[in-house]
Order: C-alpha cells, then structure tokens, then sequence
C-alpha cells in the first residue's frame, strides 16, 4: 500500500483537519505516503476553462513525477481526483499530445510516459485495501449513527473518465464504506448533487443556496452528520453552512466531515486528534453518538 | 419478451396534485424505455400522457428523468438499466413545470434559447459570393450542432435548480454555435460576450459536468459554456467576478506553484469591493476562530520556478 501522495492545496491550507486526519488514518492502515511536494496545483477546472494544454502541462508534471517513483497516486480531494483523471485521459489515450505536453515538462528533466494510475482514497479504500479488511480494522463502530454521503460531482461526473466502465459501482463506495464501518448510510437526493462551492465568489447567493439545499435535504431524511470526500464541498457545506442559515432563513445545523475523519473515529482515533473540533458547525454531538 | 416494471410519476393538471403509479408490462427484450410506456399507454393505462415523436434519438421528444437523471427515453435500453428485472422510476424532466405527466412545458426553454438571439448576424449586405469559413473553425461548431433541443441539459442544471434567471446549457450551447462562427461580425461576437458576462450569464455555471453526463447527443453544453468565458475573458470583458477570480487563481499557481486561498478570496472581488470583502468577512472570522485560516504569509512550493516556466512558456507559444 505505497502511493505518491497528493494532498491537494485546501487539505494545506482552509481543511488542515483532513490532512491531519489522513495522515493518522494512513499509518494506522499501514499506508505508506510518499508526498509530492513539488507537485503544483492541478488546475481545480479554473486553469482548464483559460487554457486546458497549461493544466495538462502542470497535471503531467505530477504524473510524471509518480512515475518515476514507479507508483500510483493518491489523493484525498474530489476535484483534484476529477481533474487528474480527466487530464489523465487525454494524455494517455492519444501520444501525440503527450509528446508535444512533455515538451514543456523536459528542462526539469521530467517525462510523463502515460502508465500512472490516480485514485482517491475513497476508492483506494475499497479497490486495494478492501471493505473485509477494513472491517476488521474497526474499534469503534459507528453503530446507529445516521451519516450522509456527499460526493462533490469531480468524482461522479463524466464516468466516461473516471473509470466507471471498469469499476461501475464507484457512485455507491461512500455508502459502501459507511455501512462496513457500522454506520447507516442515509440516503437524499442531493448526494450526487454539486455543493455550490465554484461559483461562491461569483453568484454567492446561488451557491449558498445550493448548499443549504442539500444539508436541509440530508437532515430531513434523518441524517446525524454529512460526510464528503471532497474538501471544496465541506468549505461550502461545513464553512458557508452559517451564511447558508441566513440566505434560507432557517436554522441548519448539520455538521459536515471528511471521509479520513469519519474512518479514523472508527478506527479508535480520538475526535480531537482527527480535527473534529476544527468544524464550523460543531461535530461534538455527533462525537457524542459514536459508541465508545 | 420480459416483464418491465415502472414507476411512473403522474401530474394532474386538474388538481394540480402529482403521485407515483406502477405498471408491469411485457415487452421485446430489446425494447427501448419509450416502447414500454407506449405499450402501457397502448394497452393498460390510456391516460397516460408523453411527449413522443420519432423513436430514434433525432427530435428530442421524449426527455424525461429516468432514475433521477435526464435521458431520452427512446434511446434508454431497458436491458441496460434494468437487466435483472429492476424497477425503473421515470419522472417528467426537472426545472420546468408538468404539463400532465411526463409532458413538461418547454416555453421557458425556448425562451432562453431567443434570449441568446440564434441567428447568424454576419456581414451586411452580404457578400457576392458565398462566405469562406475554414473547415476546421466549423468543426469546432459541429458539437453545439448536433443538439436537438430535447432540454435534458436543462432538466438537470443545478444552477437552474435555484435560479431560474440563468441562461442556462443549451442556450449557452447555442449561443457558442455562433460566437465560434467566424462569419459572424466582430461587432457581433463582442455584443454577445458582453451580454453573456452578465449575471445570469456563463459565469453562473457551477461547472458540475450534469449537462455533459446526461447530453444524449455528446454536445458536452458546459464545455462549451467554458468556452465562452475563456473567450470572454480573452475580448476584454474582465469586469466581473468570474474573470477576476480567474485571473487571481492563475496568479496564484503560477507564482506560488499552489493556492493562495486567502489571497484569491479577497481579488476574486476585488480589493475595492467593501460591500462583498464584508458579506465574506464573518466566514474568515469563523474560520480564523478554528485555526483554519489558511496561512496570510504563503509560501511557495518546492520546484515552483518550474510551474512558473511553463506558464511563462505556453503563455508565449
């Protein structure tokens, strides 16, 4: 289980509780992280909609840097998962545009060969670890406590590029994994849904509503938390969800966590140490229910 | 034959009321969505309403939601989303309003399609001859071409879903298919950027990839909708909140190699907007509060001069 880690920039910067919590979760999992410091930012679909030849140049160079490690990557973002993999597609599937997109990478002395595979944990956790074992890994099951998946639509949408023709039921791993470790998994129509979070800074109102929307959809079906792969998501559904409040004029009050802090409470890490008290909407009293 | 089980949501426009029915019915085991809810209409239940027309994926009829997702359902093989007998749960398409069941009214689509004027306004009088467009400029088009209006882009837009003042994909779809025609009048192409980046416009996309997914037709509408900003962005319409988040963002990873979020978040309205830098203020004080508050002295990454070079090159080529 030896990856080239790809953090993602909000794991460094506004979520610094999910790159916490996934290095906790990792070592308990016998994970091995080897971190792509260097790496640049893949872009987030910003840089793809100015120049789309600039993004696969700088998603390249990561790739091309896992690959002389001769390792797959793994990240712990939605969208840098969307984002690698769409680059990823057309760089592999035609030669000619890797030749002329390693051109740009070979004054570092870089070369991207076309032979990376980029996966987020969420799918490392069910496709390479495996649910069996991760059960068996489990200290402390989330036995009746009601969370709901959130996907964030980098990791769900164009499943032509995200490998779902080989792995069809990667739309279905959240709940997958929420069952294995004991909890119940709360389904809503807005699980597949987007948060909002891409255009916060250009039509905030919309996307605030968007957000609202899904955690009072998710609290209606009964949900006890939300849970997201995605960081971009949680700033929206867990950073925005105050100002959500005051667009929808109702109270919400949903906490919203990360994947790696929902696995590592089950894996007998303590709320502290996995960052559940960094939450804008307070997780105590979903701590609280979690059977110790 | 093979027995297909649906669960059909019904609209009645009397009682303005709508509710789920089932059906069982036995149909070709190569039978389309569409042949099963003919056959239903046909032969149990003649009140069903649908809108349908040419059963062969050409005159986008008979969009509807199937299993929560917009599809046309003469081009939905049963076998494959229900091979082992699955019930199927068919709903009119979302963002307009039933008409009766699984017929919606398409006005306030067609009238965004008019709001983008689809019509080609190129050079007046015209020419003697008959305009010269280079093929590979019209095969940049032949995309945005081969939408039939059937609106399962629409039905599916989450930024329609709580705004039904954005333009939406397949009038901005549309709308590429002419700011891309190089026989439309500079003048033209550059009145439509400038409408476009206006509220409402193609900066209200939330860039989501449903209209890309649920397109029967691959016109991948918001491909196009980042296309127009990209060509907005490069005719000088700047001004606005996209185009200055944008511009921030590329700053940022280009001198830093990684986000600087606290610095993207104050330019992406800009320094001078007080009324905005105050609405986000209590988010960075509530982040500030729980330690988030991404570092205000950012440093760059390791190798960064590199990330620098490459958009400091591709700039130039």
């Amino acid at each position: 289980m030896r990856y080239a880690y790809y953090p993602g920039c909000v794991a460094q910067g506004g979520a610094p509780e999910l790159f916490q919590a996934m290095k906790l979760v990792g070592e308990r999992l016998g994970f091995s992280l080897e971190h792509l410091k260097e790496a640049a930012c893949t872009g987030a679909g910003v840089l793809q909609e100015r120049d789309p030849e600039l993004g696969d140049a700088l998603n390249a160079r990561t790739f091309a840097m896992a690959e002389r490690r001769g390792l797959p990557i793994m990240t712990i973002c939605s969208t840098c998962q969307g984002v690698m993999s769409q680059a990823n597609h057309r760089l592999t599937k035609d030669a000619n545009y890797r030749e002329f997109i390693n051109q740009y990478l070979k004054p570092e002395g870089l070369e991207y060969q076309g032979d990376v595979e980029i996966k987020h944990f969420m799918w490392v956790l069910v496709e390479d670890y495996g649910l069996d074992r991760l059960k068996e890994q489990v200290k402390r099951p989330l036995t009746g406590v009601a969370l709901a998946p959130f996907y964030g639509c980098y990791v769900l949408r164009p499943t032509s590029q995200l490998g779902y023709d080989e792995h069809p039921e990667r739309g279905t791993y959240l709940e997958q994994i929420i069952t294995a470790l004991g909890g119940v998994a709360v389904d809503f129509e807005g699980k597949s849904r987007c948060c909002g979070f891409p255009i916060l800074t250009m039509n905030r109102d919309n996307s605030l509503k968007m957000a609202g929307k899904h955690l009072l959809d998710a609290k209606g079906q009964g949900a006890d938390v939300m849970v997201t792969p995605c960081p971009l998501c949680h700033l929206n559904l867990d950073g925005q969800q105050p100002e959500a409040e005051k667009i929808l004029k109702t109270q919400i009050n949903l906490p919203v966590i990360h994947l790696p802090q929902m696995v590592g409470l089950a894996l007998g890490l303590e709320p502290r140490a996995v960052g559940l008290n960094r939450h804008i909407t307070s997780a105590r009293r979903f701590a609280a229910k979690v059977p110790a | 034959m093979t027995t297909v089980n649906l669960k059909v949501k019904r609209y009645d426009p009397e009682t303005k009321e709508s509710r789920y029915q089932e059906y069982s019915i036995d149909v070709d085991e190569n039978a389309a969505l569409l042949d099963a809810i003919i056959a239903v209409r046909e032969y149990q239940d003649p009140t069903l309403a649908v809108r349908c027309s040419c059963r062969s994926a050409i005159c986008g009829s008979c969009g509807m939601r199937v299993n929560g997702h917009a599809r046309l359902a003469c081009k939905t093989k049963l076998a494959e989303i229900a091979p082992n007998g699955e019930t199927v749960t068919v709903e009119p398409m979302g963002n307009m309003k039933p008409i009766k069941d699984l017929v919606t009214d398409m006005t306030a689509f067609w009238d965004k399609v008019k709001q983008i004027q689809p019509w080609l306004r190129a050079q007046q009088p015209p020419p003697d001859h008959e305009h010269i467009a280079k093929p590979d400029a019209m095969m940049d088009l032949a995309g945005t071409m081969n939408c039939i209006m059937c609106g399962c882009c629409v039905s599916d837009c989450a930024s329609l879903e709580v705004d039904q003042n954005f333009i939406g994909p397949a009038a901005l779809a549309k709308a590429y298919r002419f700011v891309g025609d190089p026989r439309e009048t500079e003048q033209a192409r550059d009145d439509r950027l400038k409408e476009l980046s206006k509220y409402g416009g193609v900066w209200d996309c939330t860039h989501c990839f449903e209209c890309v997914q649920v397109c029967p037709k691959d016109v991948a509408p918001m491909d196009r909708i980042l296309d127009l900003r990209r060509t907005a962005m490069e005719a000088g319409y700047q001004d606005n909140y996209g185009a200055k988040h944008s511009n921030s963002f590329a700053k940022s990873v280009k001198n830093s190699g990684w986000l600087n979020e606290a610095r993207v978040a104050v330019e992406s309205f800009g320094v001078d907007d007080v009324s905005a830098q105050l609405k986000m203020l209590p988010t960075g004080v509530r982040a500030l509060l729980r330690g988030k508050m991404p570092p205000l002295l950012h440093h760059k990454r390791p190798g960064s001069e590199h990330v620098k070079r490459i958009f400091q090159e591709m700039e130039n080529d």
